[in-house]
């Protein structure tokens, strides 16, 4: 069979997927973001999408081109200040969804964004840090991470806590008393990764169709356990791929207007 | 009374070397032009702090005005990496540069602690991440009335805010819309504060959930239209995104950079 859809599609549309109709989602820039706007412009109109730059129901009709995109603010139901959004929206759990990505993740769902080698004062790499994430990722009833899966980015242990998972393993987040369930589910441009209910550990439930497990474990750090219903994903439907399609074309010739 | 002043004059008159400096905007209305002038001004030593530096934090890094960075998130808005920042931190180009790491949330409410006149503020957050272990202004706190451990950071009191905004009237009151991040928690923590704008105006309208700072709250208003390019004000403007990527190129490289700088900040008079 071949396939007309990247892997990268297959990834966001498996994201959007995730987001229910009417649920409110604090949502990152870059892939997140066009998920969540897939979603609303698909099966969730109805999807709440929550911008750390104070927009409450932004109606983007392209994808924004930054966190603080003007386009963010001309459709939004509410624009308030970013202590606001913090303090009031996102602490005391009144989002359902915490949308994030990240540079490194672990078997336990916790993510680096912060920096990569050394140590901190001397870092290999400076990434550029928390922004709201540590947050989202506490306070948000619960997370989807959205990633692409390689060595490098699945690793066994991340080299920093920006946002917390399942910290070592079982108990630990109803130990320090994190409000949120956590990251409930990773999506990749492999497959899907859920935690296992009792060991907390990141487990393989689903490969995107034309993907394998020896690639999946390929491109994890960690000895990767694969669950024994191991599923395959349908693949992007025509209407998925041609909402995708246009709202980055849309995104596109706006990037391309702004610009002359 | 803010005091209507030029650019240049603003500057001069708020921003001395050694200073704790905040420039704030989230990614709309961030003072570029400002942050040119300091520039040019060759200030030093300076402590910058703002949640989000971005490119024009990396123009003052790159420029060696920069000791210490308060931050929670130092990148380039839908691009990626800030280039001059990392060489900072990574190599210690073109002097090491200090940093002081927390998240948007601990910032927001640093600021509002400051505008509020208190010590410190509190918040639920931070928990379980490795931020407190390197961050000496995260710590705990135990709430006097039901045990609970939450956070404790404090206040952020800049000696001088910075901010763009899109009008203000002949008197210096201040009106400004669309994302306003934390600009007035910042102005109103800071000791000193300087409002650049795109227009002045005999008088504002009043308009509902138009931010206002009254003139008595500012300290000196400097007409620079288009004062926030590469960023946007919005109804004047809109954000150069073209430029954004752009950057990349140019500050990847020590020398491109330091060109780039020569030609477009420092043989450049701003004088409105």
């Amino acid at each position: 069979m071949s396939q007309d859809w990247t892997s990268d599609e297959m990834m966001t549309v498996a994201a959007a997927r995730q987001l229910r109709n009417g649920s409110a989602c604090f949502v990152g820039i870059g892939l997140p973001s066009t998920a969540a706007n897939l979603a609303r412009a698909t099966h969730a109109p109805r999807l709440v999408l929550i911008y750390e730059s104070g927009c409450l129901g932004a109606k983007p009709d392209r994808l924004p081109l930054s966190i603080g995109d003007g386009i963010l603010a001309d459709t939004a139901d509410a624009v308030v200040s970013v202590p606001e959004v913090f303090n009031y929206w996102l602490q005391p759990g009144n989002i359902d969804v915490g949308f994030l990505g990240g540079a490194q993740l672990d078997r336990y769902g916790n993510i680096n964004t912060t920096a990569i080698g050394g140590d901190y004062a001397n870092p290999k790499v400076r990434l550029p840090g928390a922004g709201g994430a540590p947050e989202i990722a506490a306070s948000c009833r619960e997370v989807i991470v959205i990633m692409r899966q390689s060595p490098r980015t699945f690793v066994e242990r991340v080299d920093f806590v920006t946002s917390y998972g399942y910290g070592s393993g079982p108990g630990d987040r109803e130990q320090l008393g994190l409000r949120g369930a956590g990251p409930q589910v990773v999506i990749t441009d492999l497959g899907i990764l859920r935690p296992d209910p009792s060991t907390r550990e990141l487990v393989l439930t689903h490969l995107h169709p034309g993907a394998t497990v020896e690639q999946a474990r390929a491109a994890t750090g960690w000895a990767l356990v694969v669950a024994d219903d191991l599923r395959t994903n349908e693949p992007p439907s025509e209407a998925e791929l041609t909402v995708l399609r246009a709202l980055k074309a849309a995104t596109d010739a706006d990037r391309t207007v702004a610009a002359g | 009374m803010a005091e209507i002043v030029s650019l240049a004059e603003g500057v001069a008159e708020l921003v001395n070397d050694g200073d704790t400096v905040a420039l704030e905007g989230f990614t709309h209305l961030i003072p570029f032009a400002a942050g040119h002038e300091i520039i040019r001004q060759r200030r030093r030593d300076l402590e910058l702090v703002r949640m989000t530096p971005d490119v024009v934090y990396d123009q003052l890094i790159g420029m060696g005005c920069a000791r210490r960075l308060v931050f929670s998130w130092g990148g380039n808005p839908g691009v990626g990496s800030l280039h001059r920042f990392r060489d900072a931190v990574e190599r210690g180009w073109p002097t090491p540069l200090e940093i002081e790491e927390h998240s948007h949330a601990g910032m927001a409410n640093r600021y509002v602690a400051g505008a509020s006149g208190l010590p410190f503020a509190v918040l639920r957050g931070y928990t379980g991440t490795d931020l407190p272990k390197h961050t000496g202004n995260i710590k705990p706190i135990t709430c006097p009335f039901t045990g609970e451990v939450l956070t404790a950071v404090p206040a952020l009191n800049p000696d001088v805010t910075v901010v763009h905004a899109q009008r203000a009237d002949r008197a210096g009151n201040v009106q400004m819309w669309g994302i306003t991040g934390v600009q007035k928690e910042a102005v109103l923590a800071a000791r000193r504060s300087l409002v650049t704008v795109e227009e002045i105006v005999d008088s504002l309208d009043p308009t509902p959930n138009q931010v206002v700072l009254p003139t008595w709250a500012v300290n000196a208003v400097a007409l620079v239209p288009g004062g926030s390019h590469p960023s946007y004000a919005q109804g004047y403007s809109v954000r150069d995104n073209e430029f954004y990527q752009s950057w990349d190129a140019i500050s990847r490289d020590r020398d491109t950079f330091g060109t780039w700088m020569e030609q477009h900040v420092l043989d450049v008079r701003r004088d409105a």
